[in-house]
């Protein structure tokens, strides 16, 4: 027969890998971009602070992970740590949901606050964190903002923001929209004092923290590329029945519509930050004296 | 003719049969007011019960009310020589937002708030009450105008949120709002808010930071619209009233949280069904906010506007489990 000429495929022993060497493998050594789909090597991408050596994509940072970009080394002290969220509105799973991110992230709320140097100059920090319920502002976040930005006000430094944040948290209900108003009655005392507030919004801020504290400072920074903007993509879609085209919303599309000073690369935002701090003095002094 | 709810239904279908049982009395002499008289005491029975105890659902559809008095039909009611005044100076005059200047018991005051259509032409023109940038910049600007004349300032609030839409995200409609806030903490005149309606979102707090925040019976405020709630907790949009039952949203919640200082009592039914009653409450409400505030020296009326908000919100607070709020 005709397919006697064409043996079979020959077969061969397959031998599993022992399970301990599967094991072996380290957990995320590798990363894909989420805009190029390049593979990257996690070393690599430390390398180039998180962002794509590629395209430029920003990856969502972790608060920790911005303070350390951010400030110099061991200059960071955190204030309030001890504050706890509560439940107020007695929302289905919401407790819960708060433990079970405190338990993945080590976090205790959505934000990071404290004081930190940058090239020596002294500064408050507030950071958002997008792992602990989208960044989302609730009593807690509100209220750590509202003490660090008071703190400024009476050491007379300057106030930094990294937001990242889907809005204000919906499980506290109107106590959420009321951070909003807290956190302006707090920057209204930090600007009517002379100081300066830089805000630096990251991918993705908006809602109630874009139509709060995000949009009142003295200058807006964006990191490349930022989803920045009231409403959601899904929202104002629904609302017009149109597609948005891909760049509506971005750090680079509110630059443009005059919302924004600068989009800054990740690996300038620390020079940058220095250079703006260094040309703000306050009675002819300078912050870090 | 009025707009009936759903929940109204048993009502109005026992009203109807009063009225025919009326009209057959008229028409062929035959003496019914027995029965009209029992009739009419079951619909008062049964608009007790239905009125009584409004679930949060009902309050959001009465809130919602096309016949319910609107922001210049309060402006009209509580003061004389109402000047309304247009335009945010920078781009367009938004008409989901009025302003204006008018005289209160003698006083000069400056209105501000969102405002409604009454029928689905004038709606479309008002953009349904969803304001756009330039709705809370033209507010912004006569705020700022009422500062500068020593003017106390008067705000009603009655949206379903800021308009979520293209134009609106180009021109800022978080800075517009973010700015409103800002600023708003730190005028130099006394601010009287009232929710009339619909307190939706950042569109509503976007005129709502005062010294007195005023709320009536049947309204609502919240974070977000309970179907838009419903629509991302759920992802379904139809579960409002599941949304509306269990995110604390009516006058009374908020009276509990401390988020709003008074609970203006509606006419029996709502504002809807004696507009001018409800006016009337209104006028004396912020006659006495007034009254209030306009003795207070600045310093101390920022003071406590500062401490108002600064002390929103509930939280633990280290080992202690007592709320702070």
């Amino acid at each position: 027969m005709l397919k006697d000429l064409f043996p079979k495929k020959k077969r061969y022993a397959t031998i599993a890998p022992h399970p301990s060497a599967r094991d072996k493998v380290p957990e995320g050594l590798m990363n894909k971009c989420k805009n190029c789909s390049e593979i990257l090597l996690s070393k690599e991408l430390d390398k180039h602070m998180k962002t794509c050596p590629h395209c430029g994509y920003h990856f969502t940072l972790s608060a920790p992970e911005r303070i350390a970009m951010t400030v110099d080394e061991d200059s960071f002290e955190e204030f309030d740590t001890e504050l706890k969220t509560a439940d107020p509105l007695s929302f289905p799973d919401y407790l819960q949901k708060v433990e079970k991110v405190i338990e993945a992230t080590g976090l205790t709320e959505a934000v990071i606050t404290g004081r930190g140097a940058i090239h020596g100059k002294p500064v408050v920090l507030g950071v958002m964190d997008a792992r602990f319920i989208m960044g989302s502002m609730g009593s807690v976040v509100g209220e750590k903002l509202s003490r660090a930005i008071e703190r400024a006000v009476a050491e007379n430094l300057p106030m930094l923001i990294f937001s990242v944040s889907g809005g204000a948290r919906m499980q506290e209900g109107i106590l959420s929209l009321m951070q909003m108003a807290k956190v302006s009655a707090a920057l209204s005392r930090h600007q009517s004092a002379g100081l300066l507030y830089i805000s630096i919004m990251t991918n993705p801020t908006t809602g109630g923290v874009t139509a709060s504290f995000a949009m009142q400072g003295d200058i807006h920074l964006a990191e490349p590329g930022a989803i920045i903007g009231f409403a959601g993509r899904r929202v104002i879609e629904q609302t017009i029945r149109q597609k948005l085209p891909d760049e509506f919303q971005t750090a680079e599309f509110v630059l443009q519509h005059g919302m924004i000073d600068r989009v800054v690369h990740r690996k300038d935002m620390r020079a940058t930050l220095s250079t703006i701090l260094s040309l703000h003095t306050k009675g002819g002094e300078d912050f870090g004296d | 003719m009025a707009i009936d709810l759903p929940f109204e239904k048993p009502l109005v279908e026992l009203r109807v049969k009063i009225d025919e049982l009326k009209r057959f009395t008229e028409e062929k002499g035959i003496d019914m007011s027995e029965e009209v008289a029992t009739l009419e005491a079951k619909a008062t029975a049964l608009a007790q019960a239905i009125y009584r105890d409004l679930t949060p659902w009902q309050k959001v559809q009465i809130a919602r009310h096309p016949d319910r008095p609107t922001t210049l039909d309060y402006a009209r009611g509580l003061c004389d020589d109402f000047v309304e005044l247009h335009g945010d100076r920078q781009f367009r005059d938004d008409p989901a937002v009025v302003g204006g200047i008018a005289r209160f018991g003698g006083m000069a005051i400056t209105i501000v708030g969102t405002q409604k259509g009454k029928d689905t032409k004038e709606n479309i023109y008002r953009n349904f009450g969803m304001a756009h940038p330039e709705g809370y910049r033209k507010a912004r600007r006569l705020m700022k105008q009422a500062e500068k004349f020593g003017r106390p300032i008067l705000t009603f609030i009655d949206t379903a949120g800021a308009y979520p839409g293209t134009g609106a995200e180009e021109r800022g409609q978080g800075e517009a709002i973010a700015h409103n806030l800002i600023d708003m903490v730190g005028l130099r005149v006394p601010i009287v808010c009232i929710v009339t309606g619909e307190g939706g979102s950042g569109g509503a707090l976007g005129l709502g930071v005062g010294d007195r925040i005023l709320m009536l019976e049947h309204a609502w405020y919240s974070v977000i619209a309970p179907e838009s709630a419903a629509a991302i907790l759920w992802k379904d949009a139809t579960q409002g009233q599941r949304a509306a039952d269990s995110m604390c949203i009516t006058a009374q919640d908020l009276y509990r949280f401390g988020v709003v200082d008074e609970v203006l009592p509606e006419p029996f039914g709502g504002a809807q069904r004696a507009p001018q009653e409800m006016i009337h409450t209104v006028k004396s409400a912020v006659a006495s906010a007034f009254e209030h505030l306009c003795c207070m020296p600045v310093d101390e009326l920022l003071q406590k506007r500062y401490e108002k908000f600064r002390n929103m919100g509930v939280f633990y607070e280290g080992n202690d489990s007592s709320l702070q709020d």
